[in-house]
């Protein structure tokens, strides 16, 4: 419990007047634009939208900014700004095999339909400081070559068609979509719901999580099927307009796990799967989220639930940093009464232990 | 009016939904700068905004595994618009992000894609040049991405 205190007011004002001004750094170096933000620290901005839940690039730069850089704090900003505009609706889902694909890789089939594509990656650099970026380095032109115009199927598409591994289970016309944004989460809860949490939950807790995962806490032998990234085209079905409008387009990455089998006396043995989309070119939270994904899918799949990335409450509860860090951040607030009162109690214990020490006679009989 | 009629009234309102998509899903990429620009090259009609220009939010769906039910993604940012040509059309604007100017502009351009007076000029001044300009975007990007996929060689080892 925490009381309102009066007092203080001029205190926190200059407070956070010294804020903005710390913010702002040194006077003389110049300072950052959003459009540098949104550019150069793409990456960053791409995570505050995920876990923010909103994909706006403008806004997720301006709470990047607004923040200091402090990643949890700009999605909490963009959070709160997101409850400031009306709802339209919702789009219809988006077609991730139609994505204009800038990074495809399998890692279970080399010769996947459409290649193998790198794209914009991290990975085979040397993760040594550059140290030709710490002042004005040109990157020279990306190389070009003919762009094929084969699709690219999604893996899972591929080993679904011998059915080697299971079907996504298809949308059920009875039952509305789950939004946790409008209903408080309860238990159990369905895959849509879960998928929704983790797309927004935060990137760490679902990093460890399915790393625990893979160290034998709830194992399931997941190999990664696919990565994507690219655009996909979004359109919404706009009711006075009369068809589904295109809005533009929006740079998703998904992951397909292919994990290890299922079946039964009924059922011919087949691969199953975890899922994982998120906002922007977010490779290590959809990894995470779908193999979290398939944990928390032990339940129907009659596996045992043993290890805590398998237990839903456990996970769905735990997920969001912004709610993670009301709770943790809400002990700086004034406790004084609280801690007054646990004080006196304390007070009170210790004279009674002096007391029982004083007289030896007493603790004996206790005893 | 007899069955042949009805379903050539049919065909031409599905030819217009498919023309006006077409168009708006060219205007939503386009900047709206670069909309506006175009628009300068046509003597435009009177017209009103039917609804003021308005931000709002829509919640973007994926389907599990790609392919399954439908979930909820996230949000995003939205803009709307709604305009009427003295003539009558009515134009519909809808774009990602904030820009209330843009979903009017796209209004227009949708109101203009319905009227027989102006859906020529608007698409060879407006809708072309932005198509052009966001096919030669998109191949660009497509010619980087492709050098980037591997090529796969298999080296012998041993003597075979």
């Amino acid at each position: 419990m925490y009381v309102a205190v009066k007092g203080g007011e001029r205190a926190i004002e200059n407070a956070h007047r010294l804020l903005a001004r710390e913010r702002r750094g040194e006077a003389d170096v110049p300072e950052i634009a959003l459009a540098q933000i949104s550019g150069q620290l793409a990456l960053a901005v791409d995570r505050v939208m995920s876990e923010g839940s909103l994909y706006d690039r403008e806004l997720a730069a301006l709470a990047i900014k607004q923040a200091r850089g402090d990643m949890i704090e700009a999605i909490f900003l963009v959070r709160a700004f997101r409850a400031t505009l009306p709802r339209f609706g919702a789009t219809e889902p988006v077609d991730t095999g139609k994505m204009q694909v800038r990074r495809r890789i399998s890692a279970i089939f080399k010769d996947i339909p459409g290649g193998q594509i790198l794209g914009p990656t991290f990975d085979y650099t040397h993760r040594l400081l550059d140290p030709q970026l710490a002042e004005g380095f040109v990157p020279d032109e990306p190389a070009v070559a003919e762009a094929s115009s084969a699709p690219t199927p999604r893996v899972t598409d591929i080993l679904g068609r011998d059915g080697l591994i299971e079907s996504s289970s298809p949308a059920s016309a009875r039952q509305a979509v789950g939004d946790l944004t409008r209903e408080p989460l309860s238990f159990p809860a369905d895959r849509d719901l879960r998928l929704q949490n983790l797309a927004r939950g935060d990137e760490g807790f679902l990093l460890a999580l399915g790393y625990s995962s893979q160290r034998g806490y709830g194992r399931n032998h997941p190999f990664a099927g696919e990565i994507r990234f690219g655009e996909v085209e979004v359109e919404f079905p706009a009711e006075e307009v009369g068809f589904a409008v295109p809005l533009g387009t929006i740079e998703l990455t998904e992951c397909q796990m292919v994990n290890q089998f299922k079946g039964s006396a009924t059922e011919a043995p087949c691969f199953t799967r975890g899922y994982g989309l998120a906002f922007g070119q977010s490779e290590r939270k959809t990894m995470s989220m779908a193999l979290v994904d398939r944990a928390l899918r032990a339940r129907e799949l009659g596996e045992e639930v043993l290890a805590p990335v398998q237990d839903e409450e456990f996970v769905m509860s735990h997920s969001d940093n912004v709610q993670a860090t009301g709770f943790v951040e809400h002990l700086k607030l004034p406790h004084y009464v609280d801690f007054q009162s646990e004080l006196g109690l304390l007070r009170k214990l210790r004279d009674e232990f002096f007391q029982a020490e004083a007289r030896p006679e007493l603790k004996e009989a206790a005893e | 009016m007899n069955a042949r009629d009805k379903i050539k009234e049919g065909q031409a309102a599905s030819e217009m939904i498919v023309r006006r998509k077409a168009a708006m899903a060219v205007l939503a990429h386009a900047k709206t700068a670069e909309i506006s620009a175009h628009l300068d090259a046509i003597m435009l009609p009177p017209y009103e905004q039917l609804r003021e220009a308005e931000n709002g939010l829509v919640m973007l769906r994926g389907r599990i595994g790609g392919d399954g039910a439908p979930f909820n993604l996230g949000e995003a940012t939205v803009s709307r618009a709604a305009v009427r040509l003295g003539s009558g059309e009515i134009g519909f604007g809808y774009t990602l992000g904030r820009d209330r100017e843009k979903a009017r502009m796209i209004a227009l351009c949708d109101a203009l894609v319905q009227s027989d007076e102006f859906a020529g000029s608007v698409e060879t001044k407006v809708i072309a040049p932005l198509r052009a300009g966001l096919l030669a975007r998109r191949q660009q990007r497509a010619a980087e991405t492709a050098a980037t996929k591997v090529d796969f060689y298999t080296m012998v080892r041993g003597e075979g």
